[in-house]
């Protein structure tokens, strides 16, 4: 059975590594890969997509639109930016995203910045299975900012939408991240799967 | 065998390895810099050697110098890298190689990070060397592998083309077992067996042949006729080759060609048996087997990326040889010319060429949740709420912000054009800080204000450039002005990386691909050796102290060089953060408008600094005239 998976963010996020993550978990499970991601100028503050496709006779390194089974979000905005890429039908894929807005320049340059809840109000209006996680409060209790990707994945993981499980997510967490980060990036996996389960 | 997940140019680089290169030389450039730094990284022996050059051209020297040792060798660059190192390829081309040698030259369709969308294919034609273009990461392993071949059997260097899909995809690779005799991969199944096999085992060293090695008119003039004898064997035996290959069924008169990642869209996007001509080889270009897919067929679409390279050669094809079949693709308008494509691109051409249809599930996607807008999918009538532009935009705490904002405020008032180059620091064209007026090519910026200064005396004329910049192509410029008395202010964004690639070493860094600590070479002291007399440093953080500086030089005559030295934040880790404190802002919003840094966010009329992102750079802080920004502990 194939899946896609989209994740989208903000440069800096750590969306690259989430993709990395998700992609090893899958070949873990016998299955084939393939992604692509955003790498260079883009990165430095732009919208970063990853494109992560499991299972076989896959082609295109990107998903095709009207074909995401996850749309992982880091930021309200971005989740809307790349919807078309989610599956309609009976088998809607699913969205989750994190509440946080990302303030880019030229929104505080204009003088107003942009509201995350326009952003989450037309996603509840245009999707069926959509799930809000409050990365920053999982990352507070977490103890670091840069563990927004791991909430994410923990989320993804609950929700089943991937079938990855959050143990196969651990593994990878576990033998892929340096140790002295692996304490922090494990309880906001969990955390993360929680908050999903907890919706 | 084994499977397993690699990046394009991760499988490009163990691909070399398992060819049994030994030696890598290259410039850092996206999409190809992961090719060389997976060669380094998996060098545990220290076998091979693996350099960044200062640039493409010297790369490609160093690597020629070893293949003529009969060593095989691989050089890694970017297609605008490909230029630098245009004038030593087209000469090789003549004399040839004896160690396989393959350049790898990444295109860029979009361009995506940069200057032109140039295609490395014509780079095949125009200096007659074959090319090889994979569509995916498991292509790309197997083709550097086959390049070495090529390269060897016919001791040419050859071009190995990926795109940035390629690259900067990853996938599941069946990677080949290793020969512990060799260190290079098992091969037998690749044909006829070799025999001036130079690249396995020990290379034989140079051997002494000025009839070989010498490159002269007459030698050129022999060479160029065995050159067009071995590519027309070459086409015929492409004809062939495995990645070049004719699938579908016969009976329909509608077929399609692709090449490249475009041939993943294509299979991605194609359904039934329509006829599929997929090219690998674009040059010498697979004549025989291009003839019998067009034979039969009225009309043809053809998908590619950059230029129609492809399309040219069937167009050349079905002239040849009378075959009466429209060829469709970018010079009919049938495919788009500039820009990549996609599975959707591909898939509305193929649906205004009469080959497919709309899925009902895709329909619904685009209906409920938007297509693209260029596509006229209904987007419009979703009512999307108006996003965010994010722009790339320089780090929080990037030194370069810090650089540009002192030389904007040491020129505040005056006639003044500022030429910015190739890196990072393009960005600090982006608002508020406006401060790159020209960009055009690596290590233009010093030459570009020597052309306008000449032409406009009364102006002061600005030329930014890095640190890797000024090594890879930024002191001729410098001697030039120096040499023909021109009036310029260089200013020197030295943050000690080449940060816009992913942080690689250079000559300034006192580090090498080999982990051996070189002597590092001093941008002071060669700027001081080609004569340039007025020369001052300072740390843009300080940004009194950096503005001073720019004051001290500006109203000079002659070369005047400002060295702003700070580390890029990316590779240094944030000791304090800084706050806004609400008491104290009264919300004037000069550090928004004169910084644009993203820390800083406004909202609801109030400003305040994102703690995640806050590096501690502290110049806004600097630049507060209310004292509003404090420093606090990082988190």
């Amino acid at each position: 059975m194939n899946k896609n998976c989209l994740l989208c963010g903000v440069g800096g996020q750590g969306v690259i590594l989430a993709s990395k993550l998700i992609a090893y978990a899958a070949m873990e499970k016998g299955m084939s890969v393939r992604t692509s991601e955003t790498i260079g100028m883009a990165q430095r503050g732009g919208s970063v997509v990853s494109h992560v496709r499991i299972g076989e006779k896959t082609y295109s390194p990107m998903i095709p639109k009207g074909s995401a089974d996850v749309l992982l979000a880091f930021e309200p905005a971005e989740a809307v930016r790349s919807l078309p890429y989610l599956k309609a039908g009976k088998e809607e894929g699913c969205v989750i995203v994190n509440r946080k807005a990302v303030q880019p320049v030229t929104a505080a340059l204009g003088g107003k910045g942009y509201d995350g809840r326009e952003m989450l109000d037309f996603l509840e209006s245009r999707t069926q299975r959509l799930y809000v996680v409050d990365g920053e409060a999982i990352c507070r209790k977490a103890g670091s900012a840069k563990t927004l990707n791991m909430a994410l994945l923990g989320a993804a993981a609950a929700s089943n939408a991937l079938g990855i499980s959050i143990e196969e997510m651990e593994r990878q967490i576990r033998s892929r991240m340096k140790p002295q980060y692996q304490d922090m990036n494990l309880k906001a996996l969990e955390l993360g799967a929680e908050a999903l389960l907890a919706l | 065998m084994a499977g397993q997940l690699l990046m394009g140019n991760e499988a490009i680089g163990l691909g070399a390895i398992h060819a049994g290169v030994r030696l890598v030389s290259g410039y850092p450039g996206t999409p190809s810099t992961e090719i060389l730094e997976t060669v380094a990284k998996n060098n545990t022996e220290g076998r091979i050697h693996v350099e960044w050059s200062v640039n493409e051209k010297a790369a490609l020297e160093v690597a020629a110098g070893a293949s003529y040792a009969g060593a095989r060798t691989m050089v890694t660059m970017k297609q605008v890298g490909l230029n630098v190192a245009s004038d030593p390829l087209m000469s090789l081309a003549y004399v040839g190689v004896k160690g396989g040698m393959v350049v790898v030259s990444a295109d860029d369709p979009g361009p995506i990070s940069s200057q032109t969308e140039q295609d490395t294919r014509h780079f095949g034609a125009f200096s007659k060397l074959p090319v090889f273009d994979p569509a995916s990461p498991e292509e790309a392993y197997e083709m550097i592998l086959d390049a070495f071949e090529y390269s060897e059997r016919y001791k040419t260097p050859v071009l190995l083309r990926p795109t940035t899909r390629v690259c900067h995809g990853c996938a599941s690779v069946e990677v080949r077992e290793e020969d512990p005799r060799t260190g290079g991969a098992v091969c037998d199944d690749r044909g006829d067996k070799k025999e001036d096999t130079a690249g396995y085992g020990e290379p034989e060293g140079f051997v002494r042949d000025p009839g070989r090695w010498v490159i002269f008119p007459r030698l050129s003039y022999e060479n160029h006729k065995k050159i067009e004898e071995r590519n027309e064997k070459l086409s015929h035996i492409f004809s062939s080759y495995r990645f070049n290959t004719v699938q579908g069924g016969s009976g329909v008169k509608k077929g399609v060609a692709a090449g490249g990642v475009s041939y993943a869209y294509v299979k991605e996007s194609i359904s039934g048996d329509v006829p599929l001509l997929r090219v690998g080889t674009p040059h010498p270009f697979p004549e025989e087997l291009a003839r019998s897919f067009l034979e039969g067929l009225e009309e043809v679409l053809v998908f590619e990326e950059l230029d129609p390279v492809i399309e040219r050669s069937l167009l050349q094809v079905a002239g040849k040889y009378h075959i009466g079949v429209t060829v469709r693709g970018k010079l009919t308008h049938d495919t788009a010319n500039a820009g990549e494509n996609s599975v959707e691109s591909v898939r509305r051409d193929l649906m205004s060429f009469g080959l497919e249809t709309l899925r009902e599930d895709l329909r619904e996607a685009e209906r409920r949740f938007g297509g693209n807008k260029e596509e006229g999918c209904g987007a419009d009538s979703l009512k999307t709420p108006s996003l965010p532009v994010r722009p790339p935009v320089l780090c929080a705490g990037c030194p370069h912000r810090a650089s540009f904002y002192a030389v904007k405020q040491a020129a505040k008032g005056r006639k003044a054009v500022f030429s910015g180059d190739i890196g990072c620091y393009t960005l600090g064209n982006a608002k508020p800080l406006d401060m790159v007026d020209t960009c055009l090519c690596m290590g233009a910026d010093v030459t570009i204000a020597q052309g306008l200064h000449i032409v406009e005396r009364d102006a002061v004329n600005f030329a930014f450039i890095g640190d890797s910049t000024f090594f890879a192509s930024g002191i001729t410029g410098v001697i030039n002005a120096v040499y023909n008395r021109t009036d310029i202010v260089l200013v020197v964004l030295d943050n000690s990386t080449t940060a816009m690639t992913g942080h690689q070493p250079h000559p300034g860094t006192g580090r090498t691909m080999m982990g051996e600590v070189s002597q590092k070479v001093s941008i002071e002291k060669v700027l001081e050796g080609i004569g340039v007399e007025k020369i001052v440093k300072a740390d843009p953080l300080k940004i009194e102290e950096a503005i001073d500086a720019v004051g001290q030089v500006m109203d000079e005559t002659g070369v005047r060089a400002v060295i702003f030295k700070s580390p890029c934040i990316a590779v240094t880790k944030a000791e304090t953060c800084y706050q806004v404190d609400e008491g104290a802002c009264v919300s004037c919003r000069q550090c928004i408008r004169e910084l644009g840094c993203p820390a800083i966010v406004a909202c609801g009329g109030k400003v305040s600094i994102e703690p995640s992102l806050c590096c501690g750079c502290g110049v806004c802080a600097g630049i507060c005239r209310f004292g509003a920004i404090q420093e606090v502990d990082h988190e």
